[in-house]
């Protein structure tokens, strides 16, 4: 249903994209994984015909977005990270506007407008401008204008950035109701956790090129196997637990401070267990849990671009 | 439907959306409500005295002129409010959609010339108000009105070029302050041009804002403008057949990179 070969595109110096590839099964929904800067943004926007690629060939729906740029946007919704509404409009005024330019007729435009603030739990705000609107109800409002003429196509660029959990979670609902109801989806995101729950297939990119892909459980077993995670009575312990672990694992030690966690790859389970309890009485860490587990996503990022995911993002913010 | 007439429906649907931002935020009519009065009442009152004028009264000589400052800058406003949209995300979402994308542009101008039409009025009512006795009739009013409509919405494509070139609103602003302002003084507008210096009296005569305003003067005052209404249309066609090509093509400019 989208297909993107070889997308190339550089903003002076700056390559945003440098050979991406893309494909979407009709009906599911692929996340695209990447830190700021990792070319996600300029993906989208080539996609939904507001860039040109410099090389390289996209369709949307069979249609080339380079040639039949119109009639890719009859085919596609999009919602932006920055949601594309108009502040002095009420909520119900961009959706009826928005779908009277779909072409859709205006009293369907009125139907289809009401019936998308009911579903969105906009009702009380719906005749309220959009100034007066929070983040979450501008995400909903334009996600919402995004699906006035019911495009089997729908992108979504970083759908909750900057949303608190309650909002995260109703957005979550919405995008997963869509797919269920038949609809394309293609949506960045920089959380691990959102690409887990929601995607049928995940493309990480960096750098402008994709650096694996695939299912969640699949990205996970193609990056390392299973993992020793430690948790450890007191963070103070947090270093010495990850010396002792990165001395019996294969590559970096996973830490998370909050949870006082600390996790790295293991070859295999033969002795390694009691090594390291050995290895973590002998430096004086008190442990509370210990055992193997599966990969996070947030660790398969860091095995795939050497950095942490969430230190890039801020870093960049 | 054609696409000359989904274009006309789209734009239709811009004009509304311009209509009900100010009618949510009137202040984006002071430039042609409170400050063209101002004008006349300063103009009038305060300098007419000084200012002789042959065969007919101040105010009726200003009137033309206070006109077409007016329109100019109104026209070239659009540029402001089209930079304004053009750094919010508003656009990015006209750009997704399968409508006309000129009609983003054409309903920006044609609000324009609704905002033209609104001070026009409003400056006719409060030159009365002071002595402002124009003896064109209705053909020679319709005329002027028709005239300065036209460049209005001439210059509004000029506003829409600048408006697409420029990084913000305020930028664009300072631009305006700068041409037009000395290009509505340095002509017929407030005073004759033969009491300028020559050399400026020669720029004066042959710029459009002198055109305009003496077309509009002589159709508004004695509704004889048949001869200066000729080159006052030229120069609004010209520039409205070299900026309407220009201010698309800047605009799609913009918003492809």
């Amino acid at each position: 249903m989208i297909e993107a070969v070889g997308l190339h595109k550089s903003f002076g110096s700056t390559h945003a994209l440098a050979g991406l590839d893309l494909d979407v099964t009709e009906g599911t929904i692929l996340c695209v994984l990447g830190p700021n800067g990792a070319g996600k943004t300029t993906a989208v926007r080539v996609l939904t015909t507001l860039t040109h690629p410099d090389s390289g060939h996209a369709t949307v729906a069979g249609i080339d977005v380079v040639r039949h740029p119109a009639q890719v946007r009859a085919k596609i919704g999009v919602a932006g990270q920055y949601a594309a509404l108009d502040e002095l409009l009420t909520g119900r005024e961009n959706l009826q506007m928005v779908g009277r330019l779909y072409r859709v007729s205006g009293s369907d435009a009125r139907r289809r407008a009401d019936e998308l603030i009911e579903r969105f739990e906009l009702t009380e705000a719906a005749d309220r401008t959009v100034k007066t609107y929070s983040g979450g109800m501008r995400r909903r409002l334009d996600l919402g204008a995004a699906l006035m003429a019911q495009p089997p196509v729908i992108f979504l660029d970083e759908p909750t950035t900057g949303l608190d959990p309650k909002g995260r979670l109703s957005m979550w609902d919405l995008i997963a109701q869509l797919a269920r109801g038949g609809t394309t989806v293609l949506m960045t995101t920089q959380y691990l956790e959102e690409a887990d729950q929601l995607a049928d297939d995940i493309v990480v990119i960096d750098h402008g090129r994709v650096i694996a892909r695939g299912t969640a459980d699949e990205l996970k077993r193609q990056v390392a196997g299973e993992r020793l995670e430690v948790t450890i009575s007191d963070s103070p312990w947090l270093d010495a637990a990850r010396r002792a672990l990165e001395s019996l694992g294969e590559g970096p030690a996973h830490v998370d401070t909050d949870a006082r966690r600390v996790s790295v790859a293991v070859a295999s389970h033969e002795g390694v267990l009691t090594r390291a309890i050995r290895e973590l009485d002998a430096s004086g860490v008190h442990v509370d849990d210990i055992g193997f587990r599966r990969p996070t996503l947030d660790e398969v990022f860091l095995a795939l671009t050497g950095r942490p995911a969430e230190e890039t993002v801020e870093a960049t913010a | 439907m054609s696409r000359f007439a989904w274009w006309l429906r789209d734009s239709r649907e811009m004009v509304k959306r311009n209509l009900i931002h100010i009618k949510r935020t009137p202040e984006l009519l002071l430039d042609v409500t409170l400050s063209p009065i101002m004008f006349v009442l300063l103009f009038s009152l305060v300098f007419g005295g000084a200012i002789e004028i042959p065969r007919d009264t101040y105010i009726n000589f200003l009137m033309a002129g206070i006109f077409v400052q007016t329109i100019s800058f109104a026209g070239i406003y659009t540029g402001v409010l089209l930079a304004n949209d053009l750094t919010k995300g508003m656009i990015d979402r006209f750009r997704s959609l399968p409508m006309s994308q000129s009609s983003v542009l054409t309903g920006r101008t044609l609000t324009d010339v609704l905002r033209a039409t609104l001070a026009i009025a409003i400056m006719w009512i409060v030159g009365m108000l002071v002595g402002f006795r124009p003896g064109g009739g209705i053909t020679g009013g319709a005329a002027a009105v028709g005239l300065m409509l036209l460049f209005g919405f001439a210059l509004s494509w000029v506003g829409v070029a600048m408006g697409a070139l420029v990084r913000t609103p305020e930028a664009l602003q300072g631009v305006i302050f700068a041409v037009v302002f000395p290009l509505t003084f340095v002509s017929s507008a407030f005073v004759p041009t033969d009491t300028m210096p020559d050399w400026l009296a020669w720029f004066a005569d042959r710029q459009p804002m002198t055109l305009i305003t003496d077309a509009v003067r002589s159709l508004t005052l004695d509704g004889s403008g048949g001869p200066a209404a000729i080159p006052a249309i030229l120069w609004s066609i010209g520039i409205l057949a070299a900026f309407f090509p220009l201010g698309l093509w800047l605009y799609q400019r913009r918003t492809t990179q």
